[in-house]
């Protein structure tokens, strides 16, 4: 059944050779049982990766089914390449986020590039024309010259990739902690919009029907790459750059033309992209989903390097390629659309009733699995989990009050650490307007697009602050989503549902999967009070260097829906005399904030406290506000705490103002309470805004003079021009990445 | 009158730019793909902005080698309109019909905002609706944008007034700030900056609809004068 110069399934036994891709010996031991007999390289391989972490979710799908997945306008839910939510007028979006972490640990412009790719396949292979790409991204300090390739890389790659292929890259997130120093975190979110009809399947139904393999060829590029994703970085990490695979943007861009073309014929059966474990996953776990089985000849399979073995066929993630399964006799009519766009298709096997994956290479059998055992019987584990010390010692702590001695420095300061300054440096390199729907763009609380032809707009955002969830996973949990939906409010958007990108440590940890278990508890319960199911999701673990796990870090990437452009709204104040609110009382809560970081270098102690029934109260009614028209700008109160949420919306313009506040200076200026917002409000109508929002307190009025200027029980403590403050937190990060180390 | 956009194998901004001469200047227009174009029916041609064939071997290189190009030459020497942007300027070049050559960015990175540009001749049938010198708007995008020519063709540049627009804020390091210009019998301009992102202003700028607008006033005035 193999090769004569293949390893053989005894001494892949016998040096437990299956041990270096990733299985344990259970794990082996279960393989032999599925099969009857001892699995041979090229079956082995196939098992390694589909029961990797990254394709099976083996140790987080117990955690996974806590999520509300189901809501009135969730067309698709996790399962597919990508999630649909229904937007109305026979409309949809679809969405998900996708780690590339440890390619990018590595290879950062590649690994960045083709994270960006495979999101992108994922939604058009759902039908969708993908409208947007947000990304999350997270570092180390920048002060290390390691840390400053890295980004700059990174940010390289995903605009490479994204204005190549003419998506727009809208908006995301930037953050610096010193616990990414080994591992940083490069997760992409795609968003598409679809037509209900268009909606497809990545299935192989219907036994006899042709599997054609379109895009590029295969290479030895990324072999174990799911593997890889799936275990710990450790020194040997460098050797590991030829898993990472290479991007051809182009090459995508006509895949996403001839492939919209394509859903739109009648022979087409179904579709998946080769992601993660490439053509193993989407071939296996399209027979599964349909219930039937697969034959593949590898001998058809378009290759890119000579003398390919079965195993790396199987396994290499090289990029930009699509299966299709097409109704027998019908490929030469695919075939033309693929053609026009200089693509081939090729026919590489058939649907087969027998729920078997049976490879042929060479005119012999290869490899021949029961095919349910590859997508579906991945063994899962209930981790053991339990409470860290750390996490006790923190809750038992006095709370935290910082000495301020100086307010205008404080401000200064807080501007420019990394993840508060501007990231302009980062987003002028994207190509955040082609496709001409973008209305706003970064540096806003959400992006806003435009959905053409209709009065609707989407909003589009990706949070989380993982400080918050280190300190306590639970409550950092319900913080992520409330802050994303925030953010979704403020822009004058209702939330609809969220995709998950969850990176964490090692499960294998219990207090890591202690993190895990408590941060989607909270997020679950957010979820559900917030109305915003989730509809898609990745998992990323394992995210370790050196035997010190990230910070945990489950993104949050959310959208929402503006019914009439008309609604959207910005961080920005818009003009002079215009009266200054804010809604909800600082408390004096500094744990995991900002200013600790900046003061003490670490961050210790609660998290803030979140009452969810009190953000849903909020955000229902600064939403109805902003839909009746009486907020001229709105802006969540996040890092950094009400002082620099006032700097960052008198930037655009450079507006002045004049704040009169009352009580604790420090919680007062830098307190990082939840559920609260900045918004402002023209003269003429705060009585009809009074009235609607009991709860928001007036503090002062924006004006033209460019000066900042805050007082606190009648004392000026703040007086700052506002261009100062905005130089300071426009030039951090160029300052940091051209500064020798 | 209507218009086509030349669509290339890794054109991405083609709708864009059909939606503005669609949606936002109200007249007719087709996508037209590279392969099986016929120019002749067309009375403006519009070479759109992206990176076809992926930017490999230069921009707009391997683009300027296709038969449609013959064609455009053809339509440019009818003295039909021919506007490139960005990715179409650089083809536009390419193939000769401008002279000059696209360098990298003065900062070797990707830029993507809006940039203040100068209207150095307003009297082009792509210009005539804005104020010599007038200041405006327009969103750039490009990573290969750094406008290269000879002391002696910048010359010939100005001496005949064949810059269009120049940026008051040189974000690339082009020769000149150049940011558009023109072929000598002005029928055929190329320009980095993107007109047609700016074209509503729910977008926020439609600084770039006057662009087209002065195509339509030009094309009019030519059809009253043969009627």
């Amino acid at each position: 059944m193999s090769s004569m110069l293949e390893i053989s399934p005894k001494e892949i036994e016998q040096k437990r050779l299956y041990a270096e891709m990733g299985l344990s010996d259970q794990e082996y031991k279960q393989v032999v049982e599925l099969l009857g007999r001892r699995p041979n390289h090229t079956e082995i391989g196939l098992f390694s990766v589909m029961w990797s972490e990254h394709c099976s979710y083996k140790n987080s799908k117990p955690l996974l089914k806590k999520f509300p997945t189901e809501g009135p306008h969730v067309l698709q839910g996790p399962g597919e390449g990508a999630g649909v939510i229904d937007i109305g007028d026979n409309q949809a979006v679809v969405f998900k986020v996708e780690s590339h972490n440890h390619p990018s640990a590595v290879e950062p412009y590649q690994g960045a590039a083709t994270g960006v790719g495979g999101i992108i396949r994922d939604v058009f292979s759902m039908g969708a024309r993908p409208i947007a790409l947000l990304n999350s991204l997270r570092f180390g300090s920048l002060k290390h010259p390691r840390i400053k390739y890295l980004f700059e890389e990174v940010v390289r790659g995903i605009a490479g990739y994204g204005n190549c292929v003419g998506v727009p890259t809208v908006g995301g997130e930037v953050q610096f902690d010193d616990s990414y120093e080994g591992n940083p975190l490069v997760n992409a979110m795609c968003v598409g919009l679809i037509n209900h009809d268009d909606i497809q399947k990545g299935i192989a139904a219907g036994v006899g029907n042709t599997v054609m393999y379109v895009g590029a060829k295969t290479g030895r590029d990324g072999i174990h790459g799911a593997t890889f994703a799936s275990e710990e970085l450790s020194e040997e990490a460098e050797s590991r750059r030829p898993s990472v695979q290479v991007g051809d943007p182009f090459m995508e861009k006509l895949l996403i033309e001839a492939c919209l073309e394509v859903i739109h014929h009648d022979a087409l059966v179904g579709i998946q992209d080769m992601g993660a474990a490439g053509l193993t996953s989407s071939a296996s776990e399209m027979a599964s989903k349909a219930g039937t089985g697969m034959e593949m000849n590898l001998d058809h399979i378009p290759q890119r390097e000579k003398n390919m073995t079965p195993y790396e066929m199987m396994l290499s993630e090289s990029q930009e390629r699509m299966l299709l399964v097409i109704e027998k006799g019908r490929e030469r009519e695919i075939s033309e659309i693929f053609k026009k766009y200089d693509l081939e298709a090729v026919a590489v096997g058939e649907v087969i009733e027998e729920r078997r994956f049976r490879l042929l290479h060479h005119g012999e059998v290869v490899a021949d699995v029961p095919v349910d055992a590859l997508a579906e019987d991945a063994p899962v584990y209930h981790q053991p989990s339990s409470v860290p010390e750390y996490y006790k010692e923190f809750q038992a702590m006095e709370t935290y009050q910082p000495i301020i001695e100086d307010y205008e420095e404080t401000l200064l300061q807080l501007l420019q650490q990394p993840t508060i300054a501007s990231k302009e440096w980062v987003y002028d390199q994207y190509d955040s307007m082609v496709q001409t729907n973008t209305v706003v763009t970064a540096g806003s609380d959400a992006a806003v697009l435009r959905v053409r032809d209709t009065k609707k707009a989407l909003a589009m955002t990706t949070d989380c602050n993982s400080r918050y969830i280190y300190l306590d996973p639970e409550t950092g949990g319900k913080i992520a989503v409330a802050e994303a939906a925030r953010n979704i409010v403020c822009s004058g958007a209702r939330p609809l549902g969220l995709t998950d990108g969850l990176n964490f440590g090692s499960p294998e940890n219990p207090e890591i999967f202690w993190q895990m278990e408590k941060s989607v508890d909270g997020m679950s319960e957010a979820c559900k009070v917030l109305d915003a199911p989730v509809i898609s999701g990745n998992v990323s673990l394992y995210n370790e260097s050196y035997g010190k796990a990230i910070y945990p870090t489950p993104i949050v990437g959310m959208v929402g829906l503006v019914e009439d452009t008309s609604h959207i709204t910005r961080a920005d104040f818009r003009q002079a005399g215009d009266l200054i609110y804010v809604i909800g009382k600082a408390e004096p809560e500094f744990g995991g904030s900002e200013l600790q970081g900046m003061f003490e270098g670490r961050h210790f102690g609660k998290a803030p406290r979140i009452d969810l029934e009190v953000e849903k109260e909020r955000q229902t009614s600064l939403l109805a506000a902003i839909q009746t028209g009486l907020v001229q700008s709105a802006h969540d109160i996040s890092e950094g705490g009400f002082a620099v949420a006032l700097a960052e919306s008198l930037f655009g313009k450079e507006f002045g103002c004049d704040v009169s506040l009352t009580g604790n200076a420090a919680a007062e200026l830098f307190s990082e309470t939840q559920s609260r917002f900045l918004v402002s409000v023209r003269p003429e109508d705060h009585e009809k805004w009074e009235q609607l929002m009991t709860e928001a307190v007036f503090v002062g009025t924006v004006n033209n003079d460019g000066h900042y200027r805050v007082s606190l029980d009648g004392e000026t403590i703040l007086h700052t021009p506002t261009k100062k403050l905005k130089d300071a937190w426009k030039g951090a990060i160029p300052c940091l990445v051209k500064s020798k180390a | 009158m209507k218009f086509a956009v030349v669509v290339f194998p890794g054109s991405n901004c083609d709708r864009d730019m059909y939606h503005a001469v669609k949606d936002s200047l109200n007249e007719e227009v087709d996508l037209v793909w590279y392969q099986d174009a016929d120019l002749s029916e067309y009375d403006v041609i519009l070479l759109p902005g992206g990176f076809s064939y992926g930017d490999y071997l230069r921009s707009g290189a391997i683009a300027s080698t296709s038969n449609i190009v013959q064609q455009i030459k053809e339509a440019a020497a009818q003295k039909k309109p021919v506007l490139g942007v960005c990715n179409g300027f650089q083809v536009l070049l390419e193939s000769g019909l401008l002279p000059g050559a696209m360098l990298p960015n003065r900062d070797l990175k990707f830029m993507c905002h809006h940039e203040e540009l100068r209207v150095e001749n307003a009297e082009t049938m792509f210009s005539s609706e804005y104020q010599k010198g007038g200041l405006i708007h327009l969103p750039i995008a490009h990573g290969e944008g750094n406008y290269y020519c000879d002391d002696a063709t910048y010359q010939q540049l100005k001496d005949n007034e064949q810059i269009v627009f120049t940026y008051t804020n040189n974000p690339n390091g082009s020769t000149g700030d150049i940011a558009g210009i023109v072929n000598e019998t002005g029928n055929v301009l190329g320009m980095m900056p993107h007109p047609e992102r700016a074209v509503e202003s729910l977008l926020g700028n439609a600084d770039g609809l006057r662009l087209f607008q002065s195509i339509l006033m030009y094309w009019r005035n030519n059809h009253v004068i043969h009627a």
